[in-house]
């Protein structure tokens, strides 16, 4: 019954604007508020509320919070209402719906408007109401989603409301849920609530589950409560699927991490059989060259600071590169045939480099900043990625790439790979083994200063960066087998997406020491690695 | 007299060196007055002590490296692991003394509201159960490791890389609170061994000679197994293993005979160096500890039974030096250790002393010869025992 007059005053309402379109609309909202003047008991008031309401005028919104704070008064004499801030004497008054200064009047002159529980609740539904109509989606959308929480079958109406006039089809379908979630809790009939269970099925998220087993253990058992079940056990399902989904991208963000890590590491060890120790620290002489630029960058040019990895990048490689090419031609060219000697010498050289490392920029971690476009994140579906994850992802998968095309279609590549596949021979067909050993050692160890670039952005810059990474970067590399890209492709996103699945199960140390164990097993089994190099060799 | 032939007079000479010192140093400290000219400070006992056992730890890992040719990167693991079994021990030993006053929960257990004690921690208030342990628990992996590793032929580098994760898999674990071992703080605040108040002269006298017998008997096994006709298949195996076993042998038994030994030595050696440090935490897992000890074989002259004695103590020594007196140059020291022995002493002290110096130039070229010729030792004549094992790519 209330209802049919509310919308017979808001007919009214609107009639009225339009009849007198010079007066807009801000004389109907004083109007309906000059009713709160005088005396007025608690129905009258909520009804006045639901007039404003009904308006969808923004302009409603200054008293009704008012009100709910409980600042709107009334003067005695012409029962004028005001907004009064302060108990002052005399009390400075404010316009209820334009905000501006109306003067002031003696404190004893002036009644409060009472309020309560109830009368704050329907406040905030018109208030809600009013920001479904407002000019701007994403508000609109906020008001909706607010109300999708509250799902309070009061506002129903007001949905219904503001349904009729949207545009805009996403936030039409967050209203449209809300209002399934509300009718869920109402006394509608079984017909409009399995409608209200297919809408929040299609949503399909933990809010909407929540609704549903709700929904499904409290109402009386029937189709609508059936529907529900099987909606709740469906979304389950879904949420199931996207946390595997965020497994699963989790693993491929460690995955390019490691694949960035032991990349060159391949190179190195698949080329030449060199075992680098010293691997880790050319990462984190990267890491460090991103440090360095962007310093440079704050105190000299802070515009360029959005360039900043890009500039780093080809320095990072520089000095990775140069620092690898020094210890091939100083150090590792005597030791070749002597692997364990090799190995014991690198680490050597990983030692020094790392303590050269903390007497110049000191123990403590170094603060690498992110670049606008590598932080903050998005949704997808139910999963939350993170930019700078996604771009290492890319900047990964870029790398790998690139280092396929060098190896496989430049005549650099070729010698290289000749070297690999029989050294012997390849020095008998003229190719210069110490030069290609020399560059490909470079080449390993550049790349391990970009992949520092990439990781001073998703961790620590401390001289102890390299260290962490060494030991998953040797799994990466003798899981996928040398002198195979690709093995090193599969074995970082394995080694990746098997780590971020145990967690869960076992914790993430936990989980490390399973992946270690697995993998000296898994040695026993192929002890050269996934992608074996195929060929006649006897071992010592 | 047949014994003494056939170790050598260099054996038993090192042997009567430490049996001299575990006795001369406690008497100088106990009985000699603090101004003595020879009169041994009761802060350097321990420390004299320390490096012994690490001298065995070396000595351990030279029995697998310098006559096998398996490069460990992880015997620190198999001393941490004797470590934590005395540990254990002595932490059973503290009884109602312990902060709490629990009279059978270490403290660390009370703090973590633990009710009771976990079954891995039974029997190690027994010192023989402790003893057994110490010598059982290193023993067990490393023949369960080593089996499945020689087994499948895994060799090189990639054992080297296996044996690093290994004792990098035990680091993580270990520090963990709730796998029982005090996680990040380990074992420590000890009060008795066998009834003796662990800080008191006496006992770390007797610990330090113990260490002392320890390393005697360790030297007298290594040099007896090396001198043995199982000796000479240690060296054939860590010289040419696919000859060896071309021939019949089986070389993965002799590995993991070598392995198995090696891991119980450097258990001991872990064992009595705990009491004498007083605490044993998860940081000795590190793989660099591991590697150290590396370098002390390799300085010292892998496959000399000396050598690594000598290098032990010398590294060790002078880290302690270095960390007290210029504790940043100690990293810069010890990788310039690694990379000068690699390039200039191949062979350690002892085997360059043996054998004479060859110059590296000369090492260079043969290693080019060796690229180039297939398989042709690399500098010296391949009889020596402190060779290196030829590449032969």
């Amino acid at each position: 019954m209330l209802r049919q007059l509310r919308l017979c005053l808001a007919l009214l309402l609107a009639a009225l604007a339009l009849a007198a379109p010079a007066h807009a609309q801000g004389p109907d909202i004083a109007a309906i508020v000059a009713k709160l003047g005088g005396k007025i008991s608690f129905p009258d008031t909520e009804a006045v509320i639901a007039e404003l309401a009904a308006t969808g005028d923004p302009a409603a919104e200054r008293p009704l919070r008012a009100l709910a704070a409980g600042q709107l008064v009334w003067r005695d004499g012409d029962e004028a209402v005001f907004i009064a801030t302060s108990g002052a004497e005399p009390t400075p008054l404010l316009d209820p719906v334009t905000g501006a200064d109306a003067g002031t009047a003696p404190k004893d002159q002036l009644n409060k408007i009472r309020i309560k529980n109830s009368i704050r609740t329907a406040v905030d539904d018109a208030l809600a109401g009013l920001t479904l109509r407002a000019d701007d989606p994403a508000m609109r959308r906020r008001a909706a989603e607010n109300l999708f929480a509250a799902a309070d079958p009061e506002g129903i109406d007001v949905l219904d409301a503001a349904l009729a006039a949207e545009t805009d089809a996403n936030v039409r379908a967050v209203m449209e849920q809300a209002r399934a979630a509300a009718i869920l809790k109402s006394d509608r009939p079984g017909a409009d609530k399995e409608a209200a269970v297919t809408t929040l099925t299609a949503r399909g998220d933990r809010p909407a589950l929540n609704a549903l087993t709700a929904f499904a253990a409290a109402a009386p058992a029937g189709e609508a409560q059936e529907a529900a079940a099987r909606g709740a056990a469906q979304i389950e399902q879904t949420i199931a699927l996207w946390g595997q989904a965020q497994n699963i991208w989790y693993g491929l963000s460690l995955g390019s991490v490691l694949l960035l890590a032991a990349i060159g590491l391949a190179i190195t060890f698949g080329v030449m059989g060199v075992i680098n120790m010293a691997h880790g620290e050319m990462v984190m002489l990267g890491a460090y060259t991103t440090f360095v630029v962007q310093e440079a960058i704050r105190t000299q040019v802070p515009w360029l600071f959005e360039w900043s990895l890009a500039i780093a990048l080809p320095l990072a490689f520089l000095v990775s590169g140069s620092v690898g090419l020094v210890m091939e031609r100083g150090l590792i060219r005597f030791l070749y045939g002597r692997p364990l000697e090799t190995l014991l010498a690198t680490f050597g050289v990983s030692l020094i480099l790392q303590q050269l490392v903390r007497t110049i920029f000191g123990p403590t971690n170094r603060e690498v900043g992110n670049p606008d476009w590598m932080s903050g994140a998005f949704q997808f579906g139910q999963m939350a990625i993170t930019w700078n994850r996604l771009w290492i992802i890319v900047f990964a998968l870029t790398v790998f790439a690139a280092l396929l095309f060098a190896l496989n279609r430049t005549p650099m590549g070729l010698q290289m790979r000749a070297v690999t596949q029989n050294r012997k021979m390849a020095s008998a067909m003229g190719i210069r083994t110490p030069f290609v050993d020399a560059m490909t050692f470079a080449l390993g160890s550049g790349i391990a200063g970009i992949a520092g670039v990439a990781l001073s952005q998703i961790d620590n810059v401390s001289p102890d960066l390299g260290g962490s990474y060494i030991i998953d970067s040797f799994m990466v590399v003798v899981f996928g087998g040398v002198g195979n890209l690709w093995g090193t492709l599969v074995g970082a996103m394995t080694l990746g997406i098997v780590n971020k699945f145990l967690e869960p199960y076992a914790g993430a140390v936990l989980g490390k020491i399973v992946v270690l164990v697995l993998i000296i097993l898994f040695i026993q089994k192929r002890p050269r690695g996934l992608f074996a190099q195929k060929g006649r060799f006897v071992d010592a | 007299m047949i014994l003494a032939r056939f170790l050598g007079p260099r054996v038993w000479l090192l042997v009567a060196a430490l049996l001299a010192a575990a006795v001369l140093v406690p008497l100088s400290n106990l009985w000699l007055p603090a101004d003595h000219p020879l009169h041994v400070p009761s802060h350097i006992v321990p420390l004299l002590g320390k490096y012994v056992c690490y001298a065995l730890l070396a000595l351990a890992l030279d029995l697998v490296w310098g006559h096998v040719g398996i490069l460990s990167l992880g015997h620190g693991a198999f001393f941490a692991l004797g470590g934590y079994a005395m540990g254990m021990y002595l932490m059973r030993q503290i009884g109602p003394r312990g902060v709490y006053g629990n009279p059978v929960l270490p403290d660390f257990m009370v703090f973590l509201n633990w009710g009771e004690l976990p079954w891995f921690w039974h029997g190690f208030d027994q010192f023989w159960f402790a003893a057994l342990m110490v010598v059982l628990v290193p023993g067990l992996l490393a023949f369960v490791f080593g089996w499945f590793a020689f087994r499948s032929r895994v060799t090189g580098v990639y054992l080297s890389i296996i044996t690093q994760a290994l004792t990098y898999a035990l680091l993580l674990a270990f520090f963990r609170n709730d796998m029982g071992f005090g996680g990040n703080n380990g074992l420590t605040d000890f009060k008795d061994i066998l009834g003796f108040p662990i800080q008191a002269g006496t006992t770390r006298a007797a610990l330090f000679a113990a260490s002392c017998v320890a390393l005697a008997l360790g030297v007298l096994l290594v040099g007896a197994v090396t001198r043995s006709k199982l000796g000479s298949l240690m060296t054939a195996v860590r010289d040419a293993e696919s000859r060896t076993r071309f021939i019949g042998w089986r070389p993965e038994y002799v590995k993991l005979f070598a392995f198995t030994v090696s891991a119980v030595m450097a258990g001991i050696a872990g064992a009595l160096y705990v009491p004498q440090v007083g605490i044993i935490n998860p940081g000795e897992f590190a793989p660099v500890n591991s590697i150290e000890v590396v370098v002390w074989a390799a300085i010292g002259g892998r496959g000399t039974i000396l050598g690594p004695v000598v290098g032990a103590l010398l590294v060790a020594s002078s880290k302690s030096y270095f960390t007290a007196v210029a504790p940043d140059t100690w990293l810069f020291v010890l990788g310039g250790l690694f990379v000068f022995v690699t390039l200039f002493l191949p062979r350690g002290i002892i085997g360059t002393i043996d054998h004479g110096w060859t110059g590296w130039r000369e090492r260079l070229k043969a290693s080019r010869a060796a690229e180039r010729g297939a398989g042709a030792p690399p500098a010296a004549p391949p009889q020596s025992p402190g060779d290196l094992p030829s590449p032969a790519e």
